[in-house]
This record gives C-alpha cells, sequence and structure tokens, in this order.
C-alpha cells in the first residue's frame, strides 16, 4: 500500500500541468444546465425534469427515453415492465461495415434498454393500460422482429384483459438489419390492431418526434385516435428521400405535427404536459365494458366466402378475462 | 436456390442478378398477366375521395370457374406509360382505391388476387400530405381480417411498405426471380455502407430473393420462370402463375372465413418468432 502511494507520487510529479488555452476556458456546468436548442435558453436541469423536459420558455419538447415516458403516463409513475426478455436474434446473420450483433451489444450498453421499445402494464387514470414506448436511442428506434413482437404481444394481452392500448411511436421505420421480416412486423402488429378494433378496446398512437416509415405506415397511423406532440417530425417517406426523389426544396412545417393536424391525419397536437389529462379524458370516453366483444350489427349468414367474426372476438358469454393477474397488475416505480 | 412447384432445382445465381432481372424493362407487367390468365377483364377506376391513381390496376374479371378481384401495380413500358403510371409508385389515392375495392369484394363474396410490382410507394410532398403512410397502415389493417380469400403474388419488385400494403394474403406466392424487401438495395447500401455503389452487398445481406424469403416462410411458393427470366417468353411465365394460382386459390376457397383469419393471422403472427401466436384463439 504504502509502495503504491509512493509511486503515483513520483508520477504526480512528472505530469505536467497544462494551461487550457484561452477559447476552451469554461465554467463547468456540465449535469446542471442544458441549453434548448430552440431558444437558447439555459436552463436548470432539475426544472427542465419538472417541466417534462418541455423548455419553460418555448415549449420546445426535448426528446425523452421509453421508460421516463411509461413513468409520465402511468398514475404514480407506476408501471410493470413486460417482455424485456423478448430482444432481436438477428435471423439474417446480418453484416454490414459491423456485424448487427455488435450493433445490438453497443446499443443495450449505450442505453441500458433491452429493445428499442418498452412494454409496460398499469393504470392510467385508474384504467387498465397496456402501453408500448419507443426509443429512438436504440438503433433509432428501428423496428425488428423484437419490437414487432412486443407491440403485438401488449396488444393481444389487452384483448385478453379488456385493456386499452397506448403506443409511443419514435422510430426511423423498419430495422434494414432484419431485412423483409422487419418488414412483416408491419403487418403483424396492424393484424392484432384490427382485431382490437374488433373487440372494440380503445387505442390511443402518441406519435413523437421523430416518427417515419413503416412506423408511421402502420400502427402510428391506426389509432383510434392519433395525437402528436408539437413540432414532431412525422411522415412516410424522409425528408432526404423526398428531396432527392423531387429534387426540389421541401416547405416550411412539412411534416411537422402541425402540417399533418392541418391535413387531416390527426386528431390532435398535445403538449406533454398536457398529454397524460388528455389521455385519461379520452380513456375515460372510449372505454365502455358494455360494447367489449360485442358486434356493431348482428351477424348475417353470408355464403360464399363472405362470413362472421372469429368467435372469440363475438365475445360469446362463457368467456372471462384470461387471467386475473392481467385485470389487477401489480405495480412497481 | 430452392427446389418448389414439381421439385426441380430453380437456377441459381447472386441475389443481385435477382435484382436485375426482376427491375428488366421488358419484364410482364400486371397488365401482362391478366390478358393472359383472366378473361372479361372490366377495370374499376378512383378512391371516392381524391382521385384514381393510374399506378393501381383494380378491377373484376372471370379466371377458370371463379368469379375474382384482380388489384395489381402497374409499371409503364415506354416513356410516356412510365409517366402516366409513375413508375409503379402508387400514391395514397392509389392504395385507397385498392382497400376500396377490396371491400367491394369481400362484400360479395368474391377472392381477390393481388399482383405485385413496385419500387415503393411514392416519396412525394403531395403523397405525404394525402397521407401516403395512413393510406398504407389502413390496407394493412384492412387486410387482416377480409374474409374472403387472397392470394398475393410479387411478379416483379416487392418495394417495402409500398409492396406490403396489398401483400398480406392466405397465400403469398413470388416469382423465381422477383424481390421483396425492406429497403432497396440502393438504399441500404447508402445508409449502412455510406456507399449506393454496394448495392450487390446489400442485396446478399438483405435476403430478398425468392428462396431466401421461401426459407425463411415468409412466402409459401415460389413461380419458376423461363430460363432468363421472365422477360424472356410471357406465356411460358403466364402457364407457371397460372398453375400455381389455380392451386393457392382452390386451396383458400376450401378453408371457412374463420380458419382463413386464424390461419392468416397466425401466419403473420409467426413472423420473427415462431409458436409465440395463437394467443387469440
Amino acid at each position: 500500500m504504502s509502495e503504491r502511494r509512493h509511486m503515483s507520487w513520483f508520477k504526480k510529479k512528472n505530469q505536467r500541468i497544462e494551461s487550457v488555452p484561452a477559447e476552451e476556458r469554461r465554467v463547468k456546468t456540465e449535469g446542471v444546465f442544458e441549453k434548448c436548442p430552440e431558444c437558447d435558453a439555459a436552463l436548470y436541469k432539475r426544472e427542465l425534469e419538472e417541466s417534462l423536459h418541455v423548455c419553460p420558455h418555448c415549449g420546445h419538447h426535448f426528446r425523452i427515453g421509453a421508460r421516463l415516458r411509461l413513468a409520465i403516463l402511468y398514475d404514480e409513475g407506476k408501471y410493470e415492465e413486460l417482455d424485456a426478455e423478448v430482444t432481436s436474434n438477428d435471423p439474417l446473420d446480418f453484416v454490414d461495415t459491423q456485424p448487427y450483433k455488435e450493433r445490438l451489444e453497443q446499443a443495450r450498453r449505450r442505453t441500458g434498454l433491452p429493445e428499442a421499445v418498452i412494454n409496460g402494464r398499469g393504470l392510467v387514470g385508474g384504467h387498465l393500460v397496456m402501453a408500448s414506448a419507443m426509443d429512438f436511442s436504440f438503433l433509432g428506434g428501428s423496428m425488428g422482429c423484437a419490437v414487432g413482437e412486443k407491440i403485438t404481444r401488449n396488444i393481444e394481452r389487452a384483448i385478453r384483459a379488456r385493456a386499452s392500448v397506448v403506443i409511443v411511436s419514435q422510430s426511423g421505420g423498419a430495422r434494414m438489419q432484419e431485412g423483409t421480416l422487419s418488414l412483416m412486423q408491419m403487418a403483424k402488429i396492424s393484424a392484432a390492431l384490427a382485431f382490437l378494433d374488433r373487440a372494440r378496446l380503445p387505442y390511443i398512437s402518441v406519435i413523437t418526434d421523430p416518427t417515419t416509415g413503416g412506423v408511421t405506415a402502420s400502427f402510428a397511423m391506426l389509432g383510434d385516435l392519433n395525437i402528436a406532440e408539437p413540432k414532431a417530425l412525422i411522415g412516410f417517406a424522409g425528408p432526404r428521400v423526398i428531396e432527392q426523389t423531387i429534387r426540389q426544396k421541401l416547405p416550411k412545417d412539412f411534416q411537422t405535427s402541425e402540417f399533418l393536424l392541418e391535413h387531416g391525419m390527426l386528431d390532435a397536437v398535445v403538449d406533454r404536459r398536457e398529454l397524460r389529462d388528455w389521455i385519461v379524458r379520452a380513456l375515460d370516453f372510449m372505454y365502455n365494458p358494455e360494447v367489449h366483444f360485442q358486434p356493431l350489427k348482428p351477424e348475417l349468414p353470408l355464403g360464399n366466402g363472405a362470413g362472421t367474426l372469429p368467435e372469440a372476438l363475438l365475445g360469446s358469454q362463457d368467456e372471462k378475462p384470461e387471467e386475473k393477474s392481467e385485470a389487477e397488475p401489480e405495480v412497481k416505480s | 436456390m430452392q427446389t418448389q412447384n414439381n421439385g426441380e432445382i430453380l437456377p441459381s445465381g447472386n441475389a443481385f442478378d435477382h435484382v436485375r432481372i426482376a427491375r428488366h424493362p421488358e419484364r410482364p407487367y400486371a397488365w401482362d398477366f391478366i390478358e393472359r390468365l383472366f378473361v372479361n377483364f372490366i377495370e374499376l377506376h378512383g378512391d371516392r375521395r381524391f382521385a384514381d391513381d393510374p399506378a393501381v390496376i383494380c378491377g373484376f374479371a372471370k379466371y377458370k370457374k371463379w368469379e375474382i378481384f384482380v388489384i395489381g401495380q402497374q409499371k409503364g413500358r415506354d416513356t410516356k406509360q412510365r409517366r402516366l403510371r409513375n413508375f409503379g409508385m402508387s400514391k395514397p389515392e392509389g392504395y385507397r382505391k385498392a382497400i376500396r375495392a377490396m371491400k367491394h369484394a369481400e362484400k360479395f363474396g368474391r377472392p381477390i388476387v393481388c399482383l405485385i410490382d413496385t419500387p415503393g410507394a411514392y416519396p412525394g410532398i403531395d403523397a405525404e400530405e394525402r397521407g401516403q403512410a395512413e393510406a398504407i397502415a389502413h390496407s394493412l389493417f384492412s387486410m387482416a381480417t377480409l374474409s374472403v380469400p387472397i392470394i398475393s403474388v410479387i411478379i416483379g419488385e416487392g418495394g417495402s411498405g409500398g409492396a406490403l400494403a396489398i401483400g398480406v394474403g392466405d397465400a403469398v406466392l413470388m416469382f423465381e426471380n422477383s424481390i421483396y424487401s425492406v429497403i432497396s438495395p440502393e438504399g441500404c447500401a447508402a445508409i449502412l455502407w455510406k456507399n449506393s455503389a454496394e448495392a450487390p452487398r446489400a442485396s446478399e445481406s438483405l435476403r430478398l430473393t425468392a428462396g431466401d424469403l421461401l426459407e425463411l416462410k415468409i412466402i409459401d411458393g415460389i413461380i419458376s420462370e423461363p430460363v432468363g427470366g421472365a422477360h424472356t417468353s410471357f406465356d411460358e411465365a403466364a402457364k407457371a402463375f397460372d398453375g400455381a394460382l389455380e392451386k393457392a386459390l382452390g386451396d383458400a376457397l376450401e378453408l371457412t372465413p374463420v380458419e382463413r383469419l386464424r390461419l392468416r393471422y397466425n401466419k403473420l403472427r409467426s413472423f420473427g418468432f415462431e409458436n409465440s401466436g395463437g394467443l387469440m384463439w
């Protein structure tokens, strides 16, 4: 021990103290302040956290992660995380300039997330809600098989438990490294949503910055209600792809939430600080146990191809919610 | 390469060869098959919302003993036609026309045949304004619960969401040299290799050939093409198509609507994670 101290003493002696050049001299505020990229205001981090990462001066919405998103959504910030074990298995053994497996590993280390979406179960305004929140920091929030599987499981879980679904999108689209299998997740999730729709259970799609490609072109646009945070980039094709295709500059505010609202694609643009209340109000309206699994019209006996709903979704009398645990979730912070 | 149809070994080649053949300017397009396989085809136009999209052909026809509905993505043969058909890139009104057509077919209990051939959905200002994403999403949503049989056949390029939008089916078939991909090889190469000239390598990695996709169980069968590609003989290609279509349609029609929906859902459900499906039934 004393020897080591001795060594470090000598080491230190040999180290030169370099003066920081004047132009690089700064007061260390890292970790205390964050600068708003919109209005340049220096924001005290605690204050920013209290305003749910929305600039109190100009209303700029900072991007937030999936777990924080769920904590904001659920009552008292409590939810149970589900399906964390569902992760990508690199079905194509994809290698580009780097093996996909390594990219996944890095993303997991960097973000602390198992995948680009987090599934939660808990109460929102007292309603049982299965929520999936995507996270752009995990490989651009891209949708591979695991993301598709997790979202589908949460939708099916909602059908079984007569619960509502909220999906928060934040994604560059389908994940290239899983090829056509990623593409198929669009159809898979959309199909699950079609059956949720038949069961007449609520689905709210919350679109956040940025959401493009196969995510927009599937579940993000399929909500009973589609809402977005202000000034989010939302589109099918990314702006660069469009500029390259049509070889002209894009109009200002193109593909923003406000642009989509104006063109009739969204029900509302909602500030993050009011989002939870908005969702609770909407669920109060939509969640109506009297209609669950009841077909809109009595089924007509149609021959030759046309027909009736799958039996499970006709809501036969003896069917009850599958497990009690689904209806009464154990919650944790 | 896989064995399919009558068990013969299909010619091998690297993935980018398939990409080139799938995009060959002389390749048979939707019309060429409609002419050869179906009789009394009557085209229906318009989405009843905004416009008619010439990149998508819809209509009813007689195929053997069946009345069927045909939806096809159509590319143009010459410059004028290409412009009219927008190079096979549908706009939202094209998908909305297709959805309308599918509901029409469902109402009257007629099976649907989709012919897929597109580089992708059109990426343009007007398409975004009118909700390209919503149109595709809604089509996927509708097809999942459509009670009549749907047979989807990729005849050339299966370009991402624009192809998938009419690609959900009870049977999904691919021509031997057609491709089906989440992104164009050039686009993938530009993003991952930072160089679109790496497209041949990206083509291999993406596993976009018919053989790859059969192995991954994304498709149900491969339609063989004449040696050199379908463009060498439209008639031969149409003949192989005929055989495959008759079988797929016959099989799908034998099921009840509930069975069809169950199988259709469970198949989608198995993509990526096998045996995870069936939670609903």
